[in-house]
């Protein structure tokens, strides 16, 4: 099977241990990722703000880079979705990119997905000490529809004691641009999601989404909160012989 | 073309008003709890309904059918009506509408109406326009009654007082309810049930002795020309039943092909809205009931515009059931003001641009109130991709010059896997320089958030250097 | 161009070259069956629920229930429609309007409570429909009044919604009723008792 890492432009520029994380997890499964160079970035940004002709450059660019391998896997319910929702859209409904855009988004999968779905394994062989809580992002939770996997995953992970979010279907308030053109409703909403996972006692948050981690821990580190945001890719590749990072 | 009116003027934009509202902590408690109670309820009467999909399914369905016939089923509505004893009436946009209904109402030679609450009668500014003429109108639902006695605007399209709380609807009917009839009791306290006989009594007498009522209605039935209109307090009943005319103001979108379209709709409906198994009251009359003279204006004021648009057209779907207001994060931190128009929240994010079109800076703003969490296409319940919308009309929208160039600069470097690198490299070497608060628009992150952390290496980086950790 | 050509022109533009869909009728439709001991139950869960007083009895106790309960609401004076089978009246001792000539608006308002049947009853929903027919009267009746008796035959209770729209008729005024007048209007948390009758009581005869 060739598995290509879709690494997303935001992991690759500022949380690039996520993508080592996710290399190194696949790995201890038996699965060898390829990391295809010409990747950037999938166009949502752009999309989601009203630049839809760069945005097709971009899906298009994405599209090439992914296409011929087996299953891509995505560390990033967002992006996930953006290729499999709304590519095929920004494609239209017939040609050769409607028709790339079809095969590379049945060919793409959420990291949690590809555990769970393509692999068959519920247990990584994690070991995570600590009390962690988890935010599902509204793109993994209602456009990809990611359901429970990511608890699923988390429970089986040695020592971590996962504690629920109080709301935690509700938006963080990230949103992309939304955080810049309606600053002051993102960080009310994003006041409110600080204040659920504090409640919580968490020492950890995580989620599949590291854009809305950015978010809510820009105000968890502001706040000085002491806790800390994680990808659940860096969970799941803890062991106790490699510890965190 | 002349600018289609949605019951209040288009004015600053979006963030603006958001900004405010967002600092007004009664306000934000008031909206919390309200929407928090709704989405509760509404969430146990859907769960119960074992098949909600498939009725959601089909009452998406029926409407886009009905939408793709709509010159049909308006046709035969007309005629239905028609044989059924009621009057019909056409109106191109808001100023002809309110002149039909102003005709009908100086024909009966009174100067007083009694109005149910209708969406369609904000949407053209009717109470306005009928003043103007000498006519006064009456609003009879508890909550309009509220926003009338209070000069207040709507808020929300089911609960057009959701932004007042017990206390200040007390302040409002004790101090003016003597000017518009009778007097709140002396005594009233700010129990929701005193609040409500203090309606009650005040409505009484306007009830049994006003001649007009004005109305709109949730359902027109092409079939059988039945009209049908769904309530909570009887102020409905008491308006569509009593007074010797009815004039019932209607969006051409309202049809339904058949009677049997209502086991959809009278099950979606109550749902999502006040999330009841069934509302206390839905009336249905045909022509003129029991003797009424009855007359239906149809409505367009823009929706064959919408009606046109590929994407856009599904807002024409919309029941008014207001669940996407209820559900949206957006909402219930700004309230119905922020949107100016009488269609807030998602719904009205997609519905005002595209009656009003996008001249004004708020109706640019409008497709960006929301940050596409989904949560308003999930609840609603004939399946409007709200968000899909909001994203195509944001393409459309004209942007400003700032943003274009930094767009423009970001799909540059991302066209390039290479220009990507060498960005990353120098915002490794130049990590240390990031300011802690950003300036311009960028500071609205800063205000309240840090900035991640640059990572002295990308992720591409580290692949090539230890071949994808291999070395 | 009236107004009416140019709306209807309008539309046809607009839709010109749009495909038609298909509807797909997935969900419950009528269930047809007769009504069972555990439908009625539903039916007066769901309507107790709206806060409205139900009672179930036998034919042969009604008269003797509806004289109680008028009695104790000290009623004098109920309106009755045409068709209300007048045994069920026999024990009141109440002064019987019968509203014809019609009674006025005013004059509604100054009795103590109407008694009806009603045309159908829906369980899942808890919701009586009035359709003006004997024993309902017309639809000013049952507004007016602050109590509302209506007696409800259990044949009449069907399933769902769908079955109660296949067997009305459109062309009747239908009022559905689901409980006394109620608003939300107030922070969305329900109060009973607004325009309509603040008192339901429904009698449901097995």
């Amino acid at each position: 099977m060739r598995v290509a890492l879709f690494v997303t432009c935001v992991n690759d520029t500022l949380f690039p241990g996520t993508g080592r994380a996710v290399v190194r997890l696949l790995r201890r499964l038996g699965v060898e990722v390829d990391f295809p160079r010409a990747q950037t970035c999938c166009g949502q940004m752009h999309a989601n703000t009203g630049y839809r002709e760069e945005a097709v450059r971009l899906a298009r660019r994405s599209v090439a880079a992914l296409r011929g391998y087996d299953a891509v896997v995505v560390p990033s319910g967002s992006c996930a979705a953006m290729i499999r929702e709304q590519y095929p859209k920004l494609a239209g409904p017939s040609g050769p990119f409607a028709d790339a855009v079809a095969h590379v988004a049945s060919k793409t999968y959420e990291l949690t997905e590809f555990l769970i779905d393509v692999l068959g394994t519920t247990d990584v062989g994690a070991y995570f000490p600590h009390r962690v809580t988890y935010h599902p992002t509204c793109h993994s939770l209602r456009g990809i529809r990611l359901g429970d996997r990511p608890l699923t995953l988390l429970r089986q992970v040695k020592g971590l004691e996962l504690v629920p979010l109080p709301g935690a279907e509700e938006c963080c308030g990230f949103g992309g641009t939304f955080a810049l053109k309606n600053a002051d409703v993102s960080a009310a909403m994003c006041a409110d999601k600080v204040r659920a996972v504090l409640d919580t006692g968490a020492e950890v948050l995580c989620a599949a989404d590291n854009s809305c981690l950015m978010h809510i821990g820009g105000m968890l580190g502001r706040q000085k909160s002491g806790v800390r945001v994680m990808h659940l890719a860096e969970i799941l590749c803890s062991t106790e012989a490699v510890g965190v990072r | 073309m002349s600018v289609t009116f949605l019951g209040m003027p288009a004015t600053r934009p979006f963030p603006r008003n958001a900004a405010r509202a967002v600092r007004d902590s009664q306000l934000r408690f008031n909206l919390r709890k309200a929407t928090r109670t709704i989405r509760a309820k509404r969430a146990s009467v859907v769960a119960e309904a074992p098949d909600w999909a498939e009725l959601r399914e089909a009452g998406r369905a029926i409407k886009e059918h009905t939408l793709r016939n709509l010159d049909k089923y308006l046709v035969q509505l007309e005629e239905s009506v028609t044989a059924a004893g009621g009057h019909v009436h056409w109106a191109a946009d808001a100023a002809e509408a309110n002149r039909i209904v102003a005709d009908l109402v100086k024909a009966t030679g009174e100067t007083e109406v009694v109005k149910v609450k209708s969406m369609a009668t904000q949407e053209i500014g009717l109470n306005e326009a009928l003043l103007a003429q000498g006519i006064t109108a009456y609003e009879t639902d508890l909550a309009e009654l509220i926003v009338q006695l209070g000069d207040d605007r709507p808020s929300h399209i089911l609960v057009p007082a959701i932004h007042r709380n017990r206390a200040e609807i007390r302040e409002i009917f004790a101090e003016h309810m003597s000017g518009w009839g009778r007097p709140a009791p002396e005594d009233l306290t700010d129990d929701p049930a005193a609040l409500a006989e203090a309606a009650r009594l005040h409505l009484r007498e306007r009830f049994l002795k006003t001649k007009v009522a004005i109305s709109g209605a949730n359902f027109a039935i092409a079939e059988t020309g039945t009209m049908v209109v769904l309530e909570s307090e009887g102020n409905g009943r008491m308006c569509l039943t009593l007074p010797r005319t009815l004039i019932s103001v209607v969006g051409i979108e309202k049809v339904l092909p058949t009677w049997r379209d209502l086991e959809v709709f009278l099950q979606l409906l109550p749902r999502s809205s006040t999330g009841e198994r069934m509302n206390p009251y839905t009336s249905m009359w045909t022509g003129a009931a029991e003797g009424q003279e009855f007359h239906l204006v149809l409505l367009d004021n823009g929706r064959t515009g919408v009606l046109a648009d590929e994407v856009g057209r599904q807002a024409l779907r919309c029941i008014r059931c207001s669940a996407c207001l209820n559900v949206c994060p957006v909402y219930e931190r700004t309230g119905g003001h922020a949107y100016g128009s009488v269609y807030p929240g998602p719904i009205g994010a997609i519905l005002t641009p595209q009656l009003r079109g996008m001249g004004s800076e708020l109706d640019r703003s409008l497709p960006y109130a929301s940050s596409l969490c989904g949560a308003c296409y999930e609840v609603c319940p004939v399946a409007i991709d709200i968000p899909s919308v909001l994203v195509e009309l944001r393409a459309r929208a004209p942007h400003p010059w700032a943003e274009r160039a930094g767009m423009a600069a970001a799909g540059w470097v991302l066209e390039r896997s290479g220009r990507l690198a060498r960005m990353q490299r120098a915002g490794g070497r130049l990590r240390r320089l990031v300011p802690r608060r950003l300036p311009g628009p960028l500071g609205g992150w800063t205000d309240t958030r840090d900035l991640p952390k640059v990572p002295e290496e990308s992720f591409r980086e580290w692949w090539d250097r230890t071949d994808g950790g291999r070395r | 161009m009236s107004s009416r050509d140019l709306i209807l022109a309008r539309v046809r533009r607009a839709l010109a070259g749009v495909p038609d869909v298909e509807i797909t009728r997935g969900y419950r439709g009528p269930a047809e069956d007769r009504p069972s001991a555990e439908r009625i139950r539903l039916f007066e869960e769901r309507v107790r629920d709206y806060r409205a007083v139900v009672h179930v009895l036998e034919e042969a106790e009604v008269a003797g229930r509806v004289a109680r309960l008028l009695g104790g609401r000290g009623a004098h004076r109920v309106v009755v429609p045409a068709g209300f089978p007048s045994g069920w009246l026999d024990a009141a001792g109440v002064e019987v309007l019968a509203d014809d000539p019609p009674l006025s608006a005013a004059e509604l308002d100054a009795v103590d409570g109407v008694l009806t049947t009603c045309a159908v009853a829906i369980a899942e929903t808890g919701t009586i429909v009035l359709d003006t027919g004997p024993g309902q009267g017309r639809r000013a009746l049952t507004l007016v009044p602050d109590y509302h008796l209506c007696v409800v035959r259990a044949a009449q209770i069907v399933a769902g919604v769908p079955d109660a729209v296949a067997r009305l008729d459109p062309k009747r005024p239908l009022t559905w009723i689901s409980g006394p007048s109620a608003t939300s209007d107030i922070e969305l948390n329900r109060v009973e008792g607004v325009h309509g009758p603040r008192s339901l009581e429904v009698l449901i005869v097995t």
